[in-house]
């Protein structure tokens, strides 16, 4: 990885004060900075080749379509797809779980079970339960062990839960509130030998590490473009070939039609089949110049780096008075997520942006996990490839002001 | 401290978030409402027990950011002997107030609560007790919640 500094230069944003102090902008679970490059290609487009993709034979849609289409090959080389026409375009993380718990509701009935987890985001977790509904399936859920979710998934309950009614398996990559990272490829090879369908949520671990969806194994996985580098608006559900191809489309219209007559109409194949209407040009061509950027990067290195952040945010917030840090002990992924006995994360939040620094505080879309642990709200910083030791440093710091101002300590 | 945070978190109500007014369940209670803030998971309930139609008790119970809560304590001694009238007056007062940092002359301590205005997010904070009173005192059933009313 290039040095942080380095780095540093190509985000924008960053350079900016805050409250008469320099940003320190810890908030990249929700959505991440975007760099130069990013920012050019999606200029870029709109300067010189914007068009409407596929249906044009002129020289900018023709542009226009080479460019949407290498965007989905950049992407499908950037997860390990076998395949681009694997790669669907979506708004993100959110439609992309939507997209295929619809289709997949149209083949479930009473009596199947679709499994999720206890420590999803509302967006791998409400469509399931509107899945539920729809077919009659039952929405059963694995839970998350210890008294700060510590623990992380409940093995030995999966193990009980995953029988062969279960037809689906949706869980997340990577906790958004309590840093766990799940062993994926695991999971997925254990759902896959009672006969299910895996849904990975890895809107957290795309743009933070390796990923390669067929050593995860996993059948679909939905993530946003927005929270590694690329724009909003733009995300991915990756699914295999074969299953994309079956799955009835949640939406119809324009381009994304075989042969439409008056009163039915046939879909083409994956990926236009759930891709209709005009899609995010400029939004994929933005998230493909995101994949060149973190590759070049170095993607391991940006794990480890904050992977190296977490933990030392970790182990220096553990000695504040009164926290109650969650997630697991060891090894985590970029993020820390706690709560003070006496302060509310919104005061906390609040307060530390008077400091320059961009936390985030709230339930983090994860309600029913939060009023599993007794909390109504955590406060959460989060990491990537541009973030500094010195900013935790600050943190820390602004968090002890925080504390006194209180009272607390 | 800026001076923005500083009237944001006023004395008046780091006091009231340390030792609130009125708080827990009020077993008299001829009304109670509750409310909820989704966006950030603040919950109150307000508790109130009418004589004739002026309030004899009132209390609060819930959970919270330190505007929230102080701002439900507050309000509890606010609206003690008042009618649904009345209240409803100082509610309206209140909201102009958070809105708009203007407070009159002759409102005291709810004026605390001037510097939320720069805090447009924290607004909806402010005012959790109150849509919860109000509510109360309507007799609503439903759960006041601030997303569904104007603040």
């Amino acid at each position: 990885m290039p040095s942080v500094p380095d780095l540093r230069r190509d985000f924008p944003a960053l350079h900016q004060q805050v409250n008469g102090r320099p940003l320190a902008y810890l908030d990249n679970a929700a959505t991440t900075q975007k760099p130069r490059a990013v920012i050019d290609a999606i200029v870029g487009f709109y300067e010189r080749d914007n068009s409407n993709v596929h249906r044009g034979l002129h020289a900018l849609s023709m542009r226009a379509t080479r460019a949407y289409e290498g965007a989905r090959e950049r992407v499908a080389r950037f997860i390990g797809a076998a395949d681009a026409a694997e790669v669907v375009f979506t708004r993100g993380t959110t439609e992309s779980v939507n997209l295929v718990a619809r289709g997949l509701a149209a083949t479930l009935k009473p009596g199947d079970v679709i499994l999720a987890t206890e420590m999803e985001h509302h967006s791998n977790l409400l469509p399931w339960q509107q899945a539920a509904r729809r077919s009659g399936a039952e929405l059963r859920l694995v839970p998350v062990t210890g008294a700060d979710a510590e623990g992380g998934l409940d093995s030995a309950a999966l193990a009980t839960l995953l029988t062969p009614a279960v037809k689906v398996f949706a869980f997340t990559h990577g906790s958004n509130t309590l840093g766990t990272v799940n062993p994926a490829a695991e999971l997925c090879a254990r759902a896959r030998a009672v006969g299910a369908v895996t849904v990975l949520d890895a809107a957290q671990t795309v743009g933070h590490g390796a990923f390669d969806v067929r050593q995860l194994g996993a059948d679909f996985t939905a993530f946003s473009g927005h929270k590694m580098c690329g724009p909003t608006g733009i995300g991915v559900l990756y699914g295999r070939r074969e299953l994309l191809d079956r799955l009835e489309p949640d939406e119809t219209g324009g381009g994304m039609v075989a042969q439409a007559g008056f009163t039915e109409s046939r879909w083409k194949p994956a990926p236009e089949r759930h891709e209709a209407g005009t899609p995010h040009v400029a939004g994929a061509i933005g998230l493909a110049a995101a994949c060149d950027y973190l590759e070049a990067a170095g993607r391991e290195a940006i794990a480890a780096h904050d992977a190296a952040l977490a933990r030392l945010a970790f182990d220096q917030l553990a000695q504040l008075p009164g926290i109650r840090l969650l997630g697991p002990r060891g090894p985590r992924g970029g993020l820390v997520s706690f709560a003070f006995a006496d302060v509310h994360a919104h005061d906390v939040v609040t307060l530390a942006d008077e400091d320059g620094i961009a936390l985030r505080g709230g339930h983090h879309c994860n309600q029913p996990l939060m009023r599993k642990l007794g909390l109504a709200s955590t406060t959460r910083a989060s990491f990537y490839l541009y973030n500094t030791e010195e900013e935790v440093a600050r943190m820390v710091a602004s968090l002890r002001r925080v504390l006194r101002f209180f009272g607390v300590a | 401290m800026s001076g923005d945070l500083t009237e944001l978190y006023q004395q008046v109500i780091l006091d009231h978030n340390k030792r609130p007014r009125n708080r827990g369940r009020l077993p008299t209670a001829t009304r109670v409402a509750h409310g909820d803030n989704p966006t950030c998971g603040d919950q109150c309930s307000v508790y109130v027990r009418l004589d004739g139609d002026r309030i004899a008790e009132i209390s609060f119970d819930g959970a919270g950011c330190a505007i929230s809560q102080a701002s439900a304590s507050l309000m509890t001694t606010q609206v003690k002997g008042k009618t649904a009238t009345e209240v409803k007056g100082l509610y309206d007062a209140f909201h102009h107030i958070v809105t708009t940092g203007e407070a009159p002359a002759e409102i005291s301590d709810l004026a605390a609560f001037a510097g939320v205005h720069a805090f447009p997010a924290r607004i909806k904070c402010a005012t959790l007790g109150w849509h919860a009173v109000l509510n109360a005192l309507n007799g609503d059933a439903v759960p006041a919640t601030t997303e569904t009313r104007a603040d």
